[in-house]
Parts: structure tokens; sequence; C-alpha cells
């Protein structure tokens, strides 16, 4: 780094370091680097959030007012059928709620090197679908003289799905205990029950048969492979991060879930701090607004910061603030103050909303510097103010 | 075999339902039954629907027969020449009425000239796919739909003369336009609904240009000469009413002058207008505060013991007075009896209202503004001819909202005006553009209607040429004198203490939740304090136990109603809802218990 620069490495941030000495290496002589670097300072100490300046409510307006735009309608994911994605303002919601159950989960599944070229992408898509036996069926026929089922499979599905009756055949028995299951010459599967409720058995089974788990990823329903700048990336309905990180034919490092929760309870607190931000602006991208990032950092502190997500809501955030006029100035007044007269809890009337139910100046802005010195009290005056 | 619904309800089956539906159509045309019965043939389901019941909407359509219209030349002769009524058309089948449900099994085509092979009826204007009050929009065919429907919202609220025995009426908030005109662009909507003898609006010039930017955002100039001339002059009405009450044991109110020694007496000069009977003289002009019928009602809670004693004496005042902001002239004075017999007394008020600026005008074509400017009439520009504009409307006002009919008719009405003919412009059906322009021309006049125009202030010509040309204008009865407010100081709320809301309670405006969060986010923390200063108190409060004290003002000294005299009593200053609060707090039997600390 120049010389010159290196006064300003704790004064400036790395990134505006850098950005001065790619452009100005070889352009300006060391005196005006100088120069040009000082103004930089000045004009970033002038963007600095002032002490006082109320950040929280500047953030709560710069995305509630945009928020008033979005559209309310979930938008039809084109190509594949059925595929209905929450973005918008419910979308947005549900993030900062920090909701546990949220309505559309998504992954996005990035693949390592030959595959990722497009690699037998149809197979590795179709083979990281949650299948269930009832998709590989063709036919049930049940034998009631005898209580034996007969059960075709679907050729072509098998085939599409790298499967074979054996395969299968050997799933069912391990799922299946205690019945006699046996493949037959022509691929199909036979069943036999037997014993006093043989008859009542074989139709319970029939349906029972039908949800049994064969391959795919648990919890991935729909799969679609997507062509993203020279490269095939897989995006799927449902979510199960954990056991697709264990297969290898995927990038690990950039395979990622729209589902906060997983993120928590895979990675931790940071990574749900990053996990929201990146969420907030997908929604936000895409439906055409600027908010800067500082603001939806802002949140993401805000809802991490006590080492557990906390959504934006009367059972979360809300819920941490000390005071009890704030709490209860903010949904379900009653219950707050009730409970905290139980306690004998005191407001210590520190923070902006308390001092405006009261009628005093909030601590913010104008309302923040004190005096330091004491005024002495007269002598033999009564404290009477 | 169809199955027959009369009403919705299962009636039986019919062998052929079409032709069972057919001839029934056909008998009825023929006048076998009543022309407002109603049938449908559904093919999909083969069912037979039949409507008789009261109350549905039902419309006339002219009936097509072999492919050409039932209403002949001959029967428009003969209803020209009042042979023909209409109840003979209905008879003759040629027109007949459809509801919703048989409109279902036909088509029916907009224009004669539009027929095809397919269509089963004919509507008597192409103008019937607009409400009444959108047809009345002149050239309503040039402009986007969504401006019919504002031009039309308009003319309702447009001040003109709605009906012509107003003096014997008391209606609510009445407006009447001084000098109403028929328009010189008229509609046939105008003719029928004998709109030119219940006017609502004016024919004047107007002139499509900016005026030192006084006309920007909808924002039109006036000509103070035109106002002068009675322009958008109107009256408005509004009646006090007052009844004599009767109430339980044989007490009634009574209309007279209050005596003094009556609870809640104004001041002697409010009474100044009343004359023996209680109730103002005819033409007295009067402003807020002033009594119109003095009027005295019987205490409100009797008991046994007052009833004795102080009956006659605490007698309540409920006069009848203007509020805030009002002010008239008694225009009539009447005395009648309420359907209980009681005596009831309607006063009418009448206000003149000139042109001001804050006015709100419009044409027929949602191009509504307001006054923002009367100038001079010297001052005005005009045209070679030395036509001076009543209203300057802003070019800015057209592009985006595509109301070209508004255009249109200022060019006809222009032509009309010179000509001294009225113009049909009626939607679809009107005089042809090109002819009105060829006739402008002829008459030595642009056809595209610019002018040359003068500034009329420094006398020199405009480089542009200007659109100028007639109109009709709406005066609508949002007017400022009706609306203006402004406090410094005023009433407040009993409980609350804060300040009333609403013009007619003299309040304040809000400064609400999200108000105050601008004012926490610019960090103008002591500004904020001072805005919701209005309710501030001092509070004794006892700082043994925390809670409010009393100060009593006979003895001026404190004391805590908890922990007796012998404490430590402090003024607090709080707003006057936060006490409420902590009076709250301690009625759910919670101790809102205040920690007191010097402020500095």
């Amino acid at each position: 780094m120049k010389r010159e620069l290196i006064e300003f490495k704790d004064k400036l941030p790395p990134k505006l370091l850098e950005d001065l000495e790619r452009e100005l290496l070889d352009k300006a002589s060391g005196s005006k680097i100088k120069k040009i670097a000082e103004k930089i300072h000045a004009e970033y100490r002038g963007s600095l959030a002032e002490p006082g300046e109320a950040v929280g409510l500047v953030t709560a307006e710069s995305i509630g007012e945009p928020g008033t735009q979005m559209t309310l309608n979930t938008f039809h994911f084109a190509g594949v059928s059925e595929m209905n994605v929450t973005t918008g303002l419910p979308r947005l919601i549900e993030i900062l709620d920090a909701r546990k159950v949220i309505s559309t989960n998504m992954m996005e599944i990035y693949l390592k090197k030959p595959y990722s070229q497009g690699k037998d992408i149809r197979q590795i898509a179709e083979g990281l679908k949650e299948t269930r036996f009832k998709e590989y069926i063709k036919e049930i026929n049940i034998n009631v003289a005898e209580t034996k089922m007969r059960i075709e499979l679907d050729d072509k599905k098998l085939k599409d799905r790298g499967m074979t009756s054996t395969k299968i055949a050997r799933i069912l028995k391990k799922s299946l205990k205690g019945f006699d299951v046996r493949i037959d010459k022509d691929n199909s599967i036979r069943i036999k029950t037997s014993g006093e409720e043989a008859l009542n058995m074989i139709y319970r089974l029939k349906e029972k048969i039908k949800d049994i788990y064969v391959n795919g990823v648990k919890g991935i329903t729909q799969v679609l492979p997507v062509k993203r700048e020279e490269e095939y990336v897989i995006v799927t309905a449902g979510s199960n991060l954990k056991d697709v990180l264990k297969l290898d034919f995927i990038d690990a490092q950039r395979t990622t879930t729209n589902n906060i929760n997983e993120i928590e309870k895979l990675f931790g607190i940071e990574a749900v701090r990053e996990a929201i931000v990146r969420e907030i602006i997908k929604v936000l991208k895409d439906q055409g607004i600027n908010i800067d990032v500082r603001h939806i950092l802002l949140v993401a502190d805000a809802m991490t910061m006590s080492g557990k997500v906390l959504g934006v809501s009367r059972y979360g955030i809300v819920k941490e603030k000390p005071s009890v006029l704030a709490r209860a100035s903010f949904e379900t007044p009653i219950r707050h103050v009730i409970n905290a007269s139980m306690v004998g809890e005191i407001d210590e009337l520190n923070s902006v909303i308390e001092n405006v139910m009261i009628n005093q100046p909030v601590p913010l802005g104008t309302g923040l510097p004190g005096l330091i010195t004491k005024i002495k009290e007269e002598k033999g005056a009564k404290k009477k103010k | 075999m169809s199955e027959l619904f009369l009403n919705n309800k299962y009636i039986g089956k019919v062998d052929n339902g079409k032709e069972f539906v057919n001839q029934l159509l056909e008998q009825r045309r023929n006048n076998k039954f009543s022309i407002n019965i109603n049938f449908l043939y559904h093919d999909k389901t083969d069912q037979i629907f039949v409507e008789t019941s009261s109350g549905r909407c039902i419309r006339p359509l002219i009936v097509i027969k072999d492919s050409k219209s039932a209403l002949t030349e001959t029967h428009v002769e003969k209803l020209e020449k009042n042979e023909v009524k209409w109840s003979d058309l209905l008879k003759q089948g040629v027109v007949e009425y459809l509801d919703s449900l048989e409109e279902e099994s036909s088509i029916v085509s907009l224009k004669e000239s539009n027929l095809t092979q397919d269509d089963t009826h004919l509507d008597i204007s192409p103008i019937d796919i607009f409400g009444l009050t959108s047809s009345l929009v002149p050239f309503g065919n040039y402009n986007q739909g969504v401006r019919l429907t504002q031009g039309s919202k308009n003319q309702k609220q447009a001040v003109g003369f709605y009906t012509a025995n107003f003096f014997a009426r008391m209606d609510m908030d009445v407006n009447l336009l001084h000098y109403p005109q028929r328009p010189v662009v008229t509609t046939v909507t105008n003719e029928i609904l004998d709109m030119d003898r219940h006017p609502s609006g004016q024919n004047i010039v107007v002139a499509i240009m900016s005026y030192k930017g006084y006309n920007m955002e909808d924002a039109i100039v006036i000509n103070k000469g035109s106002i002068d001339r009675g322009f958008g002059r109107s009256t408005y009405y509004r009646p006090v009413i007052t009844e004599e009450l009767r109430y339980s044991g044989g007490l009634t109110d009574e209309i007279s002058i209050p005596d003094k020694d009556v609870k809640g007496y104004r001041t002697e000069h409010d009474y100044r207008f009343l004359e023996e009977d209680g109730i103002i003289y005819s033409e007295g002009v009067v402003e807020e505060g002033d009594v119109i019928i003095g009027k005295t009602s019987p205490p409100r809670f009797l008991s046994s013991l007052e009833e004795y004693n102080l009956a006659t004496t605490s007698r309540r005042e409920s006069s009848s007075a203007l509020k805030h902001g009002e002010k008239g002239i008694v225009d009539f004075v009447m005395l009648t009896e309420s359907e209980e017999g009681n005596k009831l007394v309607q006063v009418r008020l009448r206000d003149q209202r000139i042109p001001e600026i804050g006015d709100k005008f419009t044409s027929r074509h949602g191009q509504k503004g307001v006054i923002s400017l009367v100038i001079p009439e010297a001052d005005v520009p005009f045209t070679a001819s030395g036509i001076k504009p009543d209203i300057i409307f802003s070019p800015y006002g057209v592009p985006s909202r595509m109301t070209v009919s508004h255009l249109i008719e200022l060019l006809a009405a222009k032509t009309g005006a010179l000509s001294g003919r009225y113009i049909d412009g009626t939607t679809f059906e009107g005089e042809k553009e090109a002819d009105i322009r060829l006739e402008l021309l002829k008459m030595g006049f642009r056809d595209n209607g610019t002018e040359t125009m003068y500034n009329g202030i420094t006398g020199e010509q405009y480089q542009a040429k200007i659109f100028v040309g007639n109109m009709y204008y709406l005066k609508l009865k949002h007017m400022v004198a009706n609306k203006i407010h402004s406090r410094a100081r005023g009433p407040i709320q009993l409980l609350t203490r804060q300040p009333t809301e609403g013009r007619a309670k003299e309040g304040g405006l809000r400064l609400g939740e999200m108000e105050k969060d601008t004012f926490v986010a610019h960090g103008a923390s002591l500004l904020l304090k001072e805005r919701f200063d209005s309710d501030k108190t001092e509070v004794p409060v006892c700082e043994n136990c925390g809670l409010i004290a009393v100060y009593d003002t006979r003895r001026n000294n404190f004391h805590c109603p908890v922990c007796g005299e012998n404490v430590e009593i402090s003024n607090v200053e709080m707003s006057y809802a936060f006490k409420l609060i902590l009076d709250e707090f301690k009625s759910m039997t919670i101790y809102p218990k205040l920690k007191l600390k010097s402020k500095y």
C-alpha cells in the first residue's frame, strides 16, 4: 500500500482504501493522493450516523414506506407447473416475524464441476426429489380369495429415476416386515398376507405401501434445473439442507435454503443474520424497491443480537424491551402492565416512547445532551421545583 | 324433456324446450300475455327459466325480425307525428323488455348499421350503454372511459337549479346557482332529462394557456370581471329547526327569549335578534354565536325533592345558535306543527357565495380545478377581436388525461356561440368534428380553434397561438367558505384536556403517531415536546408513596391522601393523558409509584 494511504488505514473502511489505491496508484503524486484521501476522509466522517440519531426509527420508516407499494400477490414460477412462490409483502412479514414454518420452502443447489456444466443434470435433479412408492405404481390388483396383491410397476418411471424393481422390492421388504414380498418374472411385485385378519390387512396394506419412502431427499417436492451464467443450478421446492449437504456432487459452499430456521439449526446465529439480510434483499430486489443495506443490516442485527432469532413482534423484539410503558404501548397493553405490576417492575424512562407518553424530551437528537456540572443548591432553599 | 322453472322453482317438464320457449316469445310479442315476463332456454342443461318476479331490472330493446329492425321508417314517421305511442310499439312487438335472464340468450347490436345474421335485438340508441349522467358528457366517444365516469361524478356535485319551488322548501344544505344557462353543446339526454329547465352551469370563454404559473396542477385562473358580472354566483341555504318537545310530567320546552336566571344563559348580546316570540326576524344579518331561536327546556333529572323547590328556576337554556364560522341572512321563518302536534319552528338562512380563491369548478369532462388566482379584467389576455377569457385553463391538464372531448367541446361551443345555434354533442351521434371545423373556418376563424392573443398587462402579442373557445362550466358544491379552518388556541376536551377535533368544534389538527415519528427521526426532541404540550399539567406528587397528592386552595397547602400532611410533596410536570393512565392503573388495582429525582 502507498505510504500516504497507510496513515488512513484505521480511518477509512478497507473497501474505500482499496478503491483509492487501484484508481490512483499511477495517476497521482504522493501529495495529491494525500489530499484526495483527506477529502474522502472528511466526506466519510460526515456520512457517519451522529450520536443521538434515531437510526432505528429511520430504518423502520425506510422499510415501511416502500413496503406500502409492494404487491400482495404470490408469483407463479414460469415453466414448472404448480410452483407458487411467496414473495412481496407476505414473504417480508414472514422473514421479519421469524416464522418457524414458512409458506414456500426453497433451495438453491449448486453443483460440483462436471455436473455444474450440465452433465446428467436431469437425472441428478430428479434424483433429489423425494419419491414415494405410489409414484412407481402402474396398477394394483387384489386377489381376494388368496389375499394376494399384485403391483405392476411403471417401467418408464423406474428408468427415469434410475431404479430397478429389485431395488424397490428390497425397500418394500425392509419397511414391510412380516409380510411376504416377492418379485415376479414380469417385474411386478407380489405381496401376500396371512392370518385371521388377512383380508382386512391387504386393503390396509394397499394404502400403506403408497406412502412408503423410496428414494430422493426427504422434504424436496419439486426440482427445476436452471442455467445461471454458464452454470447449472437446481432450484427446488421444499427444503432439507442437512440431507442435501451430505450428497457428494453438490457444492456445499454455495448451496442455500430460504428457510431461516433450518439455517439456525445447522450453522448458528451468525449465519442467520446473513440469511435474513439476504432474504430481505431478495424480496426487495424483485419488487424493484431500493432500500439501503444498512437499514436491513440493522434489522438483522436487532433480530439476532440476543443469540437466538427474535421476530419483530410482540413475542420477539418488543418483549425484550426493558421499559414497561414501551411494551404496553405496542399491542396487548393490559397484559404487560399486569405482569409488570406483579413483579414490581421499575420503568427507568430511558427510551423514546416512555418520554413521549409523559411529555418529556426524548433522549434523542437535541434531547440527548445534558449538563455535566451540577448546580449547587442554595442554602436553606426548600427542595421545591 | 326439458325441465321448467318458474321464478327458480321447479314446475314440471316440457317436451321440446326450445320450441316451447320460441312459442312463448312469439305469443308475448303478439300481446297474448304480459310483456314483463321473460324466458330463457338453456341449451347445455336443457332447462327453461321463466321469470315473473318483481324488482328485476328490465330494459327496452328493438326486436329484430328476419335480420331487419322491427322499427321501420313508417314507425319513426308516425312517432314524430305523435300518431303512435310507446305503448303501441310494445303492443306491436316492435320493442320489448329484456331482463338479465333473457339477455343471456340474445345478441344485442349497438347500431343498426352493424347488424349481423346472429343479432336478435337492437339498442334503441348507442348511448344506452351509458348511465344518465355519463351520457350528459358531450363527445364522450372521444374519451378514455375513466374520464366519462369522473365527468359524470363531477356533474352530480354541480351547483344548479335543482327545483323551482325552493322557496317553499326547507332542504338541508342547498346550493342554488344564480344565472344558470343551457349548454351550447347539448346532448340528447339533456333534452330527455329536461335539463334545460334544471341547468347546472354556465357557458363561458376558456383559454387554454398558462398564466404566470398560477394555473399549474389543476388550478384555474379566473377573470375578476366575470365574477363581477355574476359568473359562478350561488346562494347557500340552510335551515335551523327547533321543536317544542313535551316531556313526562306535563313539562314542555318553551320557545321564547330565555330569562337571565336560566341555566346556561348566554349573553344579552347573543339574544339581540330575537323578537317577543323568541324567534329571529326575517332579513336579520347573523354571525357565529347569534341565537336564531330562543328556547328553554325543563331540568334534565328531576328528583322528587327538587320538583317542588326549584322546578321553575332551574330550566335549561337550549336555544339554536350559529356555530363557529357560520354566517348568513335570515331568509324565511316558518311556524308549523310537527307530526306529534308540537310547535315546530323552521328558520331558513341564506348566504351568498361569490367565487373566491379555493372554490371548485369543472367542465363536463372530469377536468375539475380550483381557483388559484382572480385577476383584474384589465390584466386578462385578450384576442384580436377583444374577447377576454373568463377562465384560463392549464394545457398540462390535457395530455396525461387524454380528455379529447374537452377540446372538441371547446371548439364546438365556439362555433355554436359564433353562429348562434345549439350544437348536438351526443356521444356517438353528435355532429362531426370535421363539419364543426369547416363551419368555424367559414366564419373567418382558424379551423383548429387557435387565435392570436395579447398579454393583458403589457399589451404584447403572444408568440404562440392560443386555443380559445367557449365551454360549459359547472360550479361544484365544495366551496372554501364551508371548509376553511384554522386554530391557534381554542376549546379542549373535558376528559383528556386535549384540543377538540373537527372544524365544527374549532378543533386542532392532530399531530398523530406517524407525524411524531418524523420529529423523532430528525432528532427534534424539544420541538416534539412542545407540540405535545397541549395537555401539559403540573401535578403534586407525594415523594413518600409516589402517588398523586392534593393541593388545597383554601388552606394553600399540600397533603397526601395516603401519607397525610407531613411528607415531602413536589410538583411534577407531565401530560394530562399520563395522569389519566396513572388513574386507570389505580382502578385496575395496580400501584403506579412515581420515584422522583431532581431534573438537574
